[in-house]
């Protein structure tokens, strides 16, 4: 062997190559501030991962080539494809299921530790107890992030399933046994049942945690899966002695909290009340409200109608929710707002932290459909400009816009950031019915003498109201593009 | 060698709050799966067990092996769909775009 090669299979090159990974990580997420540098943030991310794997495999003598390369081959083979053709509506089941594989390498990881170790014998106290932290919270990542997934997925009901009152102490006897299990291993059960049981405990956590969760809250669960995750890896980390791992783990970590904690404060819900099941009673609710909805102060009106107040405004907003996904109504949103931008009509889209299924969900359905970026107004940037906008144009929205949560302090909104849509000149909802939000809770904006009600799927809809706008705005305008 | 550890965990922590709190709203989806990819990162783990030899017997080697392809999947589909998200957000100059009206011009009616 010469000095050079003996040099780059040294713990002190791979201690090298891993600090020029961490560092490629954090610059590569410091692009993500802005859309121009994102895609080079996030492969140069992607070129750290590369780096540090590379740099894992730099040793003099490396064990079981084969399961390595095979391993990395069929993660591949499994990943790229679900990567490439997975729907941007689908993003947060997505991004749940990576999650969880995640905690349940993290989990197994653990695992094998134990066992190599024949259950930690010999092994520093402070290394065992990461590594039983590492387990716990990695099979809590794992089935929790399962569960999520197939109530996205709509594989089990999005409705929560809870035991109701027992929902409590079920989940509290589970995670003491869990700790229990994990004090026990640390203060010297060698016995393999004792981590048997761990993992068991830690999975019906997760389970537990995750199923009397509704549809509406998955994304703060998700977040926060996604933080126990970053946590756990970065336990790990500490257990393998692996900075590279410790580094990764943390900024997940602090990224999940962050946004655990933002969408929690724009849904006006703590993440407490989430996690402990508080929000589980309002699916009955909604149920109820559905019917007592007074339906005779709402005025109804046509595509026609609302095509001619689209062009005798000078700025239209639109405030798109998640109902404008699941007609799959972006594409036809972008064309009406192309015909309405060639009349001389300034259309913005105002974008509530939490359209959309997950923190950013809606930002990413428009762009999909070629929304330009500038377009997009975040919350609070749009509401100061509302007051001097004639129309706004509510697609597939509901909670976002409702102005109890500034009126009426009996509204289990009060206090949420909303849109106020409301302070415009005049409001056209569209709708499918008078259902209430995900919240089940009745919209007063639906009553405001201002607002006009277009009912039906929202496509059909913007189909309809694209079509009388090329016949109002006749061949100058929509000549150009038809 | 406890302490260095923990010492990287809180520097860590802070770089890590204090960059992505400077991610705007907008890009949270990407930025949530961007770092979903990173926690693949204990794949890494994986291959330690493996190639120092430390897992042995079949049922370990299986099991971390498992671990291996999972944190795979984690890195590699989370940064492609991060990827294909980040791409449409790019602008783009040469589209069929057409005389749109610039955000600034907020009171330009053709009377």
């Amino acid at each position: 062997m010469t000095i050079a090669t003996i040099f780059l299979l040294s713990g002190s090159f791979r201690s090298a190559l891993y600090i020029l990974g961490f560092g490629m990580f954090i610059y590569g997420l410091s692009g993500l501030t802005g859309p121009r540098t994102a895609v080079r943030g996030n492969r140069i991310a992607a070129a750290g991962m590369a780096v540090v794997i590379a740099g894992t495999l730099l040793r003099p003598h490396v064990d079981n080539w084969a399961l390595i390369v095979g391993g990395l081959a069929v993660g591949s083979a499994i990943g790229i494809p679900a990567a490439r053709l997975v729907r941007m509506t689908q993003m947060p089941q997505m991004v749940a299921i990576f999650n969880g594989v995640g905690g349940g390498a993290v989990a197994l990881i653990a695992w094998v530790e134990f066992r190599s170790t024949h259950g930690y014998d010999h092994t520093a106290t402070y290394i065992a107890s990461f590594s039983v932290c590492a387990a716990i919270v990695g099979s809590v990542s794992f089935w929790g992030s399962g569960i999520a997934f197939g109530k996205l997925q709509e594989l089990i009901t999005g409705r929560p399933v809870s035991l109701g009152r027992l929902q409590s102490p079920l989940n509290g006897a589970l995670a003491v046994a869990a700790v229990a299990c994990g004090a026990a291993i640390v203060s010297g059960m060698h016995q393999e049942p004792w981590m048997v049981a761990l993992l068991l405990a830690s999975a019906g956590l997760g389970a537990a945690l995750v199923l009397p969760i509704g549809g509406a809250d998955m994304p703060v669960v998700i977040a926060l899966l996604n933080a126990f995750t970053g946590l756990s890896a970065a336990a790990t980390g500490i257990a393998l002695d692996n900075a590279a791992m410790i580094v990764a783990g943390m900024i997940v970590g602090a990224s999940g909290s962050i946004l655990t904690n933002l969408m929690a404060k724009a849904m006006n819900r703590s993440v407490r009340a989430i996690v402990a099941g508080g929000f589980g009673g309002a699916d009955t609710a909604s149920v109820a409200a559905a019917g007592a909805v007074a339906s005779g102060a709402v005025r109804s009106t046509t595509a026609a109608d609302v095509a001619i107040g689209l062009t005798y405004a000078h700025q239209v907003v639109i405030v798109p929710g998640y109902g404008l996904a699941v007609s799959q109504a972006q594409y036809a949103l972008r064309d009406m707002a192309k015909l309405l931008e060639a009349a001389g009509v300034t259309v913005k889209y105002a974008i509530h932290p939490v359209a959309g299924r997950m923190p950013g969900h809606m930002n990413v359905l428009l762009a999909e459909a070629e929304v330009p970026y500038e377009q997009l107004v975040e919350m609070d940037d749009i509401n100061p400009e509302l007051p001097r906008t004639e129309v706004v144009l509510v697609i597939g929205a509901n909670d976002v816009v409702n102005p109890d949560a500034h009126a009426n302090p009996q509204s289990p909104l009060y206090g949420m950031p909303i849109i106020e849509a409301e302070e415009a000149q005049s409001i056209v909802v569209l709708k499918r019915s008078m259902r209430p939000g995900y919240a089940g809770v009745d919209n007063p904006l639906f009553l405001d003498p201002k607002t006009t009600m277009l009912f039906g799927d929202a496509k059909a809809s913007l189909v309809a109201i694209t079509e009388e706008l090329g016949a109002l705005t006749g061949p100058t305008g929509a000549g150009s593009r038809l | 060698m406890l302490l260095t550890n923990l010492a990287t965990v809180a520097l860590a922590g802070f770089v890590g709050f204090f960059v992505i709190s400077k991610v705007p709203n907008t890009l949270h989806t990407p930025l949530m799966s961007g770092t979903n990819a990173i926690h693949g990162i204990v794949v890494l783990g994986g291959i330690v067990l493996l190639a120092t030899g430390v897992a042995d017997g079949a049922f370990s080697k299986a099991l971390v092996t498992i671990a291996v392809v999972f944190g795979t999947v984690n890195v590699v589909g989370g940064f492609l769909v991060t990827d294909r998200m980040l791409e449409m957000f790019k602008p783009r100059p040469r589209g069929p775009r057409s005389s749109d009206g610039t955000p600034s011009q907020k009171q330009d009616r053709p009377a």
